[in-house]
């Protein structure tokens, strides 16, 4: 398998993904309007939204539970979510290759997406 | 205003601002940031969190067509993303910690730079194409890429020096909210001496993978605000998927001055207002 190949498998599955995003964030974002389209609205002040959208169990379990709020959140995990999957990828695909360099590059980079991603969350 | 009107709004200034951003390779970020702000008061940090989600939409979903294409270099981008994705977990953290007074000036001055590369020059002049050095050659990053139908073999050179630029463009990208890419291809193009069409693809790939480093931060902290980001991403990525569709070859140079002039607009406005404590 060349670089090329393994790329255009990626580049696929990178645009399904945010395709699947887009659709969970359109579902919730329609959930949303419906239920709150004549609350009054500015967001000129800044306030942390709670653990419901801030943190991904909190995420998860409002998203199951079809909160409008908690599926757009979730939609926007998927997305935040492709490129650590194209990473991921990535790090399968030099080792498949071979490349013991490049898998250990893509590990790491992998490896400073899950620090912040587990430990800001 | 009322919840539907405020959607239907960021939905189609974001849409203008995908469509825009994806037809003069600025990317969508730098015009959504300053138009949530200054047109509808929006808090910075909603309008930086919603944006950056918008970029990682933007990147992954054009990552197909530029692999297509056939000029990204994905062991480039790989080794550099080390240093943008350090750097935009260091921005995402200083974002928190400074005003957003400070966050909205330099943000201006950001936009000033994009501003001065959209109207300095509609058409690129290809550099040279260079052998590798010691580095570049040990680290194995030079490749080819087709001009004119054949493969045109191409070397990378100052590496260090890049993978410092690229460490400020992911700081940059996480205090920001946006893609850096102009900058990302200025460290690929100017320093490393890669050719202008493999730099600004590889940087497409690049900027989902930087945005994503500061994502966490942001979402830990309530920057991304689900009612604010939803219109926002599916604007953006409408727009963009227009943009890609949409072949206006000829119009592409006045474009890109109306474009340039707008945001020279937008980059005094949120100077100003930064200065004067109003953002």
């Amino acid at each position: 398998m060349d670089d090329r190949r393994l790329e255009t498998i990626i580049g696929n599955l990178l645009r399904a993904g945010v395709l699947l995003a887009a659709a969970v964030v359109f579902l919730g974002g329609v959930l949303y309007l419906a239920g709150h389209h004549a609350d009054r609205i500015g967001y000129r002040h800044f306030t942390a939204g709670g653990t419901a959208i801030q943190t991904v169990a909190g995420i998860v379990q409002s998203a199951a539970h079809l909160h409008s709020e908690g599926l757009i959140q979730f939609g926007l995990l998927l997305l935040i979510a492709t490129p650590v999957a194209r990473v991921a990828l990535a790090v399968v695909g030099f080792a498949l290759e071979r490349d013991r360099l490049y898998a250990v590059v893509s590990l790491i980079v992998l490896a400073i997406l899950a620090f912040s991603l587990l430990h800001a969350i | 205003m009322s919840a539907l009107v405020y959607t239907l709004i960021v939905l189609s200034l974001s849409a203008v601002a995908g469509f825009l951003g994806s037809l003069t390779g600025l990317g969508g970020g730098v015009v959504v940031v300053p138009a949530l702000a200054l047109a509808l008061g929006v808090d910075i940090k909603y309008a930086i969190g919603a944006s950056l989600v918008s970029v990682i939409a933007t990147s992954s979903g054009a990552a197909a067509a530029y692999v297509r294409e056939g000029f990204s270099n994905i062991r480039i981008g790989m080794l550099l993303e080390i240093a943008t994705t350090l750097g935009a977990i260091a921005g995402a953290v200083l974002a928190v910690h400074i005003s957003t007074h400070a966050i909205a000036i330099v943000f201006g001055l950001v936009l000033l730079q994009a501003a001065y590369e959209s109207l300095s020059k509609a058409e690129h002049e290809t550099g040279a194409i260079v052998e590798s050095d010691s580095l570049g050659t040990r680290l194995r990053l030079g490749s080819d890429y087709p001009v004119d139908g054949r493969r045109q073999r191409y070397g990378v050179r100052n590496v260090p020096a890049g993978f410092g630029l690229m460490f400020g463009a992911g700081a940059l990208s996480g205090m920001l909210g946006i893609g850096s890419g102009a900058l990302k291809v200025i460290a690929m193009d100017r320093a490393m001496k890669i050719p202008f069409k493999v730099s600004t693809t590889t940087s497409n790939f690049m900027i989902g993978v930087t945005a994503a480093a500061s994502a966490g931060v942001y979402l830990g902290r309530g920057y991304i605000d689900p009612r604010v980001a939803m219109p926002v991403m599916l604007g953006v990525l409408a727009g963009a998927f227009l943009g890609s569709k949409v072949l206006v070859h000829a119009r592409v140079r006045t474009l890109r001055i109306v474009f340039g002039v707008v945001v020279l607009a937008l980059a005094i406005e949120m100077i100003v207002n930064g200065s004067l404590g109003k953002i």
